[in-house]
């Protein structure tokens, strides 16, 4: 077992989202807002998705030594299930679904004889004697099998959901419904994946497929880790800033003023390559490409959390100000309350909404900006599977005829569904929290 | 109103200086002189001498922020010789060797040229959504334009601009993929960029702009207008259009400065040789000189448009005064 940073601090993150709602659940006055979420029809289902997302990559956080093999590699437990779309490269591209390599070569034929073809994949297909004529049924058997396998699984499901708990009921039909499907898709996707590429393989013929998946982690640890790391910079300062006016005010503006006028790719790059010059001055520290490629990943998360946290902090100030004049705040102080509790008490529930929605706002802007920081290199580290490094790989491969579209067209499935569930949720927390939209 | 604005271009000043000591900091901390001298000279087959005299020509042989030796101790410094150029807006020479702030003339215009009409158009695109979803509020239009502006929130920019090169520069050859020429030639180069950066924008800020009328819309005034007899598209116009006015274009004003920057991502993809795509390249190579520079400009940039904002809200919301 091996703990990398960000595994730690991402299981942390979900220790603390999970007690976190449940206090939530505990208080009254997120009672209203929270019946408002589980009532969206559309938030709960961009919620089931988005767990599923978070399923795939906290099964991802999980590391060990591979003891298999000489290499003493360090795999993570989604790798261990995933070990033959892992293992089965090919030379370089091949199309989805395809049984042949996409670009001609020298085929021997006999010890003297050679001809120029499509060479057939070593493992895409490969079960096949003629894949010609028989591609297409085995694909469409495979399929069925991997339908019916999840059907079975996701009636087991069903079943011990509904002796354990009485959550199967009509009113949550979409839910199960939705889960249904994509337990179901899962399952077909992982019978097909087995014997074909079914998103085709890229430059040095790793499976498109596989990337897009390890990519999920990458793009959760980004918007995670970074709230995580922004978010007590922007209460704290925002909340000080707005409730002491005078000189604390003063400062807490002119270090967010003096961040915010620089322009942030330009911060990022100079942190970056700070990050990447303390890792080549400490490589007896990092023992494999793994840890200093999360060591990357984790200064990144810290930069973009620096960067980030001024536009909360400004709100956060704004509102308190509004907060410290309401009657009940004077109030408490004329009772001789002290600060320190009046923040506690009266300051920092009120201002709780704007914390949730710049949360689940943030979220989705930090997986997309990834993709542009890894595009100008002072993203995550290039061997980092991320959905900007498979775009940048990509991207010069448009230029192909015939063109290699496959690597694009998975980046762009994965993003787009995992940041189009988040700002659906996003949107659906918004409506519940703010006050102004009642 | 005058004292105003003096007093608040005195504030701009430590704002700069902090800035100036932050990208001070961040790039001496990772880079030492040597490793600049280096970097600009060749990796291999360098002699101690030559990166000495490289130092010293472009006067990186003096201690950082502190010199005990010197009989002035703060001025006979990196850091000061440097910054001192930066507040009178003269850059000096990049670590290259070529005058920056010539660079910078030079390449203004072309990040200008992208990210002006940008802007106009997209204003011009976002409010027309913006009103048609609300002028059909409660209706299964403004819910597909809803849902539209989201799924266009949720396409990585990247994509909007590989797909936009791909689909109408290389299928269907109506423009360049990329470049730039100046003068009118630059027009079929402009058009792609223009189109995918207004596209990408649609989403975030047809939704902002519909928060903003709807915020309107309810308000007595309004309803007023309503009694009295006029008809939606009449209270939309006059009314609800003019007051979100306010809000939108002094939203504006704040980022109007910062446009000579360019955008870095839209100039490096269709290579415009504009300030954005300078910087990418001095990060790249390592430049201090020209990153420092540009740091000092946006940040200056960047509060200039904030004092523009506080007077553009007074021009056009006569209740407010600044004291």
């Amino acid at each position: 077992m091996v703990v990398l940073w960000t595994d730690a601090l991402l299981y942390f993150l979900m220790f603390i989202l999970v007690s976190g709602s449940y206090y939530l659940t505990t208080q009254v006055q997120f009672k209203r807002p929270l019946e408002k979420i589980i009532s969206n029809k559309t938030g709960i289902l961009s919620l089931v998705v988005l767990m599923f997302f978070i399923l795939i990559g906290l099964l991802d956080s999980i590391h060990f030594k591979a003891s298999n093999n000489d290499t003493q590699a360090i795999i993570s437990l989604l790798d261990y299930v995933a070990t033959p779309l892992r293992t089965q490269t090919e030379k370089t591209y091949s199309a989805p679904f395809a049984t042949h390599l996409f670009s001609k070569e020298n085929i021997q034929v006999s010890s003297q004889e050679s001809i120029w073809g499509y060479p057939r994949l070593k493992y895409g297909g490969a079960n096949l004697n003629n894949p010609e004529t028989e591609k297409l049924g085995d694909i469409s058997r495979k399929t069925g099998l991997g339908f019916i396998k999840g059907m079975l699984v996701f009636a087991l499901l069903l079943a011990c959901m509904y002796y354990l708990s009485q959550t199967v009921t009509a009113k949550n039909f979409h839910i199960w419904s939705l889960l249904g499907c994509l337990i179901v898709i899962s399952a077909i996707l992982i019978e097909l994946s087995c014997s074909y590429h079914i998103l085709g393989t890229d430059k040095v013929g790793e499976d498109v497929f596989y990337q897009a998946i390890k990519s999920i982690r990458t793009g959760l640890v980004i918007g995670a880790l970074t709230t995580f790391i922004m978010l007590p910079l922007a209460i704290v300062f925002g909340i000080l800033a707005g409730f002491y006016s005078g000189w604390i005010d003063d400062l807490i503006q002119y270090v967010y003023t003096t961040l915010n006028s620089i322009p942030s790719v330009l911060l990022i790059a100079a942190s970056i390559l700070m990050v990447q010059v303390y890792i080549a001055n400490h490589q007896a520290e990092f023992t494999s490409l793994l840890v200093r490629a999360d060591m990357r990943l984790l200064g990144l998360c810290f930069i973009l959390g620096l960067t980030s946290w001024t536009g909360l902090c400004r709100l956060l100030r704004a509102e308190t100000l509004k907060l410290k004049a309401m009657d009940y705040v004077q109030a408490a102080q004329a009772l001789g309350v002290t600060n320190s509790k009046i923040l506690y008490r009266h300051i920092l529930p009120n201002v709780m909404h704007i914390i949730f929605i710049a949360v689940v706002l943030d979220f989705s802007a930090l997986v997309l900006a990834e993709a542009v920081l890894s595009y100008i290199n002072i993203g995550v580290d290039p061997t980092t599977y991320s959905w900007g490094n498979m775009i940048n790989g990509a991207r010069l491969e448009m230029a192909r005829e015939p063109v290699v579209w496959w690597s694009l067209s998975a980046a762009f499935i994965f993003m787009f569904s995992f940041v189009l569930a988040a700002n659906l949720f996003s949107d659906c927390v918004r409506d519940a929290f703010d006050p102004r939209r009642n | 109103m005058l004292a105003y604005i003096i007093r608040r271009f005195v504030y701009a000043i430590p704002l700069l200086m902090g800035v100036n000591i932050l990208t001070f900091t961040l790039f001496f901390v990772v880079n030492s002189p040597d490793d600049m001298a280096r970097m600009q000279l060749g990796e291999k087959h360098v002699t101690q001498q030559a990166v000495e005299n490289w130092k010293q020509q472009r006067g990186y042989d003096l201690p950082l922020f502190w010199n005990s030796k010197a009989s002035n101790p703060i001025t006979k410094t990196i850091f000061y010789q440097k910054s001192v150029g930066l507040f009178s807006f003269n850059f000096g020479i990049s670590d290259s060797g070529r005058n920056i702030s010539y660079d910078i003339k030079q390449r203004m215009w072309p990040s200008l040229a992208v990210a002006l009409p940008s802007l106009i158009v997209g204003l011009g695109v976002n409010i027309s959504i913006a009103l048609f979803m609300v002028l059909f509020r409660q209706t299964y239009i403004e819910i597909g334009g809803l849902v539209g502006c989201v799924i266009l929130m949720s396409i990585s920019s990247l994509f909007y601009i590989i797909g936009g090169q791909f689909l109408i520069s290389k299928l269907l050859h109506l423009v360049p993929i990329s470049g730039y020429e100046p003068g009118f030639n630059a027009l079929k180069f402009l058009i792609l960029p223009v189109l995918i950066a207004v596209v990408s924008g649609i989403g975030s800020g047809a939704r902002w702009y519909r928060s903003l009328f709807l915020e309107e819309v309810e308000k007595d005034y309004v309803r007023t207008a309503r009694a009295k007899g006029l008809t939606e598209t009449q209270v939309l116009f006059k009314h609800v259009l003019r007051n979100a006015l306010i809000p939108i274009l002094t939203g504006v004003v704040v980022i109007l400065p910062v446009l000579f920057m360019g955008s870095l991502i839209t100039e490096a993809f269709f290579s415009i040789p504009g300030l954005g795509s300078y910087t990418i390249d001095a990060i790249n190579s390592q430049d201090f000189a020209i990153v420092r520079s540009m740091v000092f400009l946006g940040s200056a940039l960047y509060i200039l448009g904030l004092v523009l904002t506080d007077i553009s809200y007074t021009l056009v919301d006569p209740r407010i005064r600044l004291t």
